[in-house]
């Protein structure tokens, strides 16, 4: 039956992107929607199906006239078509759309005479599918992105596998395990599982009982996703939690640099179906990203601690109260990011209260780790040298030979302090070496400067220097300091000097000051001076006579000396 | 007895000891705290700290010269270390419940806030990696990676570090661990810890093991951010001229006090100094009060400074005359004109003392 049926309307004009027909085309309308290339159906208000076009037909091949909507369509269009004859509005806003027959269409509904509906079918299929794909797409690209940024945050080689398991868990699989390369025969394993939290365990494995985890820890290619028999995987590789019998795993090498930055072992639960290709293949790019970052953490962890077990010698020491002497120093490298630079100073406390304590402090020419080295030759030089400490210039003859000698084509300056307390007083033997002489804060007020003098060391055949001795009353301090603390440009006027004038003055201001806040206080100006300029290597030590005795505290117990306040 | 009553003659006896640079006897009165029963915390919070801010409050009253209050904080250090020190005769488990960083900002001396914070912490069976006075950021950030930390405690008591506090906080939060932010500097209700998104604030020590007790969340990669999109105003770039152009500023501001009170031509070297920066300081704080853009970080120094001048026989009107001139220089900038002004009318709301109105400008 070919026709326009009675009240029919102009079924065109309801559909959406059509052209408005003519009023004279009606006549023609009947035969055009029949042989309309997408599938046409009139369905009464009752929801029985009055006609229906060709493609219709093909679309639903059970469908006749007089059957019931419900019986031969899906219960999206049926379900669709009572609301819309009930006059009751669509629930979304966008067009109404479904599968049929794994094809998916929009209908758009026009009304008919007496309450029944034209619908008008629109096969999207192709622009679904590709919108879907488009989706997983971006979502699997905001994935990675994510995963990048997550991942190149931290440089922490544990922090890097908790965030790789815990993202392929979220994203890709139901749980996750991070197998790491061993160490030794035991492995890190990091466990993730959708919701869960995160755990970390070291323990010995053996990979070979793990079909393709093995192989991936090595590097060779990976193996193809596969469902797996549960009893076939061992108890360790399932995250605490993931209860349910496991279906599927998928093994996927992590690159490193070279060499494998362990394995990622994805998990599915028996009632999930299996992993796709796509899925895979995005897993794979997934550990890819992983593997980066995580050989990257790895190399600077061990990049780090190579530096650290390099650096230890050449940090400056920890001074404290020693033989009834308070020694505090500061230093500051010219660099904030370094740690070591050209101005040391080292401590070789006495054997007993009755032998002296050596302390230097210098400054070698240039600054950052070249420098670095060379004032940790000087420091050991100095301590072989220890024993004839009693000498200061045959230390320094000795020391300039040695440096002499070096292939560092360096000098340096520096000041020796042996120190020892005699009573309530110490007694101190001062030797500079073309350094900035000790200044010497009493109990006046007064700020004196040691008379001292010197040749620098390393640059010439033969050096020479005086000793003085001095002595300091309870409360004074002797204070050894390098240019960078007088040489710091800035102030309020942003280009001065801080210059030893303004050293002496702040330094009057610490009459009867422990060792460490005289230290912290020169520190603080010249930090202040500066302001946020450039600046030399700082360094600043202190040794103070102290004003209540000989007392320490020492593994928290306080130990306090019988001649306290004696003489 | 009520607490404050039970710890009230330990805290005058810390002090009494503190300020005459008696480590012993410094050492003695907190011992015999414990020993009377209080918990160490307690101690720490209600006996040290008090005694330090004390120390703090006698300074800027003249009461105390900055030796005195070096030494007293110096001996007040040795305290707490000697406190941390003891032998735990409990046994308890240490450092059960993770592992925090404890630091001072970026140029922040004040240290020892923190160093209360992390003892506290260490009381409360974190365990804590302390890492002193002024930490430099490239620093802090290479100790989070290598030890991966719940949280960073980010100290900082002078509110001219914030610009290198909200540095240090994008800093760590890049590299994925949270900030918890205390100090004076953060303000009042910890209101610019808030505008440098900063992941928590805390008042005091126990506030500081609360919110983290809580547990604080890990930032998001979205949390990676450059300063000014916390503060958008500093587009207006003032900030960075005003910073940039500190120098001339002062040099300027200082010329022209010179112009208008004569006197200040005799002044000696030292005194010129001492002039030059304290418009060195408005300058800063003005800074300061750009970058966060909140008048309340200069009037506050500006009330705070006043008190300071008028403890040691300097009349507060110096620093209007100072705000007058830096306005002059400014013209072009209209977010310093606002906070100036603010700051002019918060001097002029100040009870005028009767002390050497006469004097000085003349």
């Amino acid at each position: 039956m070919v026709g326009r049926a009675p009240g029919v309307p102009l079924l065109v004009c309801a559909f959406r992107g059509s052209p408005a027909s003519p009023r004279n085309a009606a006549a023609h309308v009947g035969a055009v929607w029949s042989e309309a290339p997408c599938p046409v159906l009139v369905v009464d208000r009752h929801g029985a199906l009055v006609q229906l076009n060709r493609a219709a037909r093909s679309l639903l091949p059970r469908a006749c006239g007089g059957v019931r909507l419900a019986d031969i369509a899906p219960s999206w269009l049926s379900d669709a078509h009572r609301h819309m004859a009930a006059g009751e509005p669509g629930v979304s806003p966008g067009p109404l759309t479904g599968s049929i027959d794994e094809r998916h269409f929009e209908a758009y509904p026009s009304p008919s005479a007496e309450g029944g509906v034209v619908w008008w079918l629109v096969d999207g299929t192709d622009r679904h599918r590709a919108e879907e794909a488009l989706h997983s797409a971006q979502e699997r690209s905001s994935v990675l992105a994510e995963a990048s940024s997550r991942l190149l945050a931290t440089l922490n080689v544990p922090r890097c596998m908790e965030v790789t398991a815990a993202m392929a868990a979220e994203h890709l699989a139901e749980a996750a395990v991070l197998v790491a390369p061993p160490h030794g025969r035991r492995h890190t394993l990091t466990y993730a599982h959708r919701g869960g939290p995160v755990s970390q365990v070291t323990r010995k494995i053996d990979p070979r009982g793990v079909a393709g985890l093995s192989e991936a820890l090595q590097g060779y290619p990976p193996v193809p996703a596969r469902w797996i028999n549960p009893d076939d995987i061992p108890d360790w590789l399932i995250p605490e939690g993931f209860t349910e019998p496991v279906g599927s795993v998928i093994i996927a090498p992590l690159p490193g640099h070279g060499v494998p930055a362990g394995a990622l072992v994805l998990l599915r639960s028996s009632t999930r179906k299996c992993f796709s290709d796509g899925e895979e293949a995005f897993a794979r790019l997934f550990a890819a990203r992983a593997g980066a970052a995580l050989s990257a953490a790895r190399l600077y962890t061990e990049q780090a601690a190579i530096t650290a077990t390099l650096m230890r010698e050449l940090l400056p020491p920890v001074l404290e109260r020693v033989h009834g002497v308070e020694y505090a120093a500061g230093y500051r490298p010219a660099k904030d990011h370094e740690r070591v630079g050209g101005d040391f100073y080292d401590f070789h406390p006495g054997a007993d209260p009755t032998q002296e304590t050596l302390v230097v402090l210098g400054d070698v020419a240039g600054k950052g780790l070249d420098a670095a080295v060379l004032t940790g030759k000087i420091r050991n030089t100095l301590h072989a040298l220890l024993p004839l400490a009693a000498d200061h210039q045959q230390v320094l003859s000795l020391l300039n030979g040695a440096l002499l000698t070096s292939h560092h084509a360096r000098f340096a300056t520096l000041v020796l302090a042996s120190v020892s307390r005699r009573g309530g007083w110490v007694q101190a033997r001062l030797t500079s070496a073309g350094h900035m002489p000790p200044l010497i804060v009493r109990n006046s007020g007064e700020v004196e400067e040691a008379a001292t003098r010197g040749t620098l060391v390393g640059a010439l055949p033969e050096v020479s220097a005086c000793t003085v001795e001095t002595t300091l009353a309870p409360g004074e301090t002797c204070l050894l300091y390098t240019d960078g603390i007088t040489e710091a440009r800035g102030g309020p006027l942003g280009d001065e000097f801080f210059g030893e004038d303004r050293l002496r003055r702040a330094l009057a201001e610490c009459v009867g000051m422990p060792a460490e806040a005289v230290v912290e206080r020169v520190q603080m100006l010249a930090a202040q001076w500066l302001g946020g300029g450039r600046h030399d290597d700082m360094a600043v030590l202190a040794i103070s006579a102290p004003k209540t005795g000989p007392l320490s505290v020492v593994g928290g117990e306080v130990r306090h000396a019988h001649n306290r306040r004696s003489r | 007895m009520n607490q404050l009553a039970r710890v009230a003659p330990f805290r005058e006896r810390l002090w009494e000891a503190v300020v005459a640079g008696d480590e012993y006897a410094a050492v003695a009165a907190v011992q015999d705290a414990l020993a009377d029963g209080i918990g160490e915390e307690a101690v720490l919070l209600e006996v040290v700290a008090p005694v330090q801010e004390t120390i703090g409050t006698d300074w800027a009253a003249n009461r105390i010269s900055v030796a005195r209050e070096h030494a007293a904080t110096a001996i007040n250090e040795r305290v707490v270390a000697a406190l941390a020190l003891r032998p735990r005769p409990d046994g308890v488990q240490r450092a059960a419940r993770g592992r925090v960083t404890v630091g001072c900002v970026d140029g922040e001396w004040h240290s020892f806030p923190a160093r209360l914070v992390a003892e506290v912490l260490r009381l409360r069976g974190w365990q804590v990696d302390y890492l002193g006075a002024q930490t430099p950021t490239p620093h802090l950030i290479a100790h989070l990676h290598h030890t991966d930390p719940q949280a960073v405690l980010l100290s900082s008591s002078l509110p001219t570090r914030l610009p290198a506090a909200h540095m240090a906080i994008t800093a760590c939060q890049a590299v994925g661990v949270p900030v918890l932010a205390g100090g004076r500097a953060f303000g009042a209700n910890g209101r610019y810890a808030r505008a440098l998104g900063a992941d928590g604030w805390a008042p005091d020590a126990r506030g500081v093991g609360d919110v983290l007790a809580g547990g604080l969340p890990r930032p998001t990669p979205a949390a990676v951010r450059q300063a000014a999109d916390d503060l958008p105003h500093l587009a207006d770039q003032e900030y960075t001229l005003v910073i940039h152009s500190k120098g001339p500023l002062v040099k300027q501001t200082l010329t022209d006090l010179e112009d208008r009170f004569p006197a200040a031509r005799s002044y000696t070297d030292v005194q010129r100094e001492r002039t030059a920066e304290d418009v060195a300081h408005l300058v800063d704080f003005l800074a300061c009060a750009l970058y966060v853009d909140d008048a309340e970080v200069f009037t506050a120094f500006l009330a705070w400074t006043a008190d300071i001048l008028e403890a040691r026989g300097v009349p507060a009107r110096s620093l209007s005359a100072g705000l007058d001139l830096l306005a002059r220089q400014l013209h072009d900038f209209p977010r310093a004109l606002n906070i100036l002004n603010e700051g002019v009318h918060a001097l002029d709301a100040r009870p005028s003392t009767p002390t050497a109105d006469h004097e000085t400008t003349a």
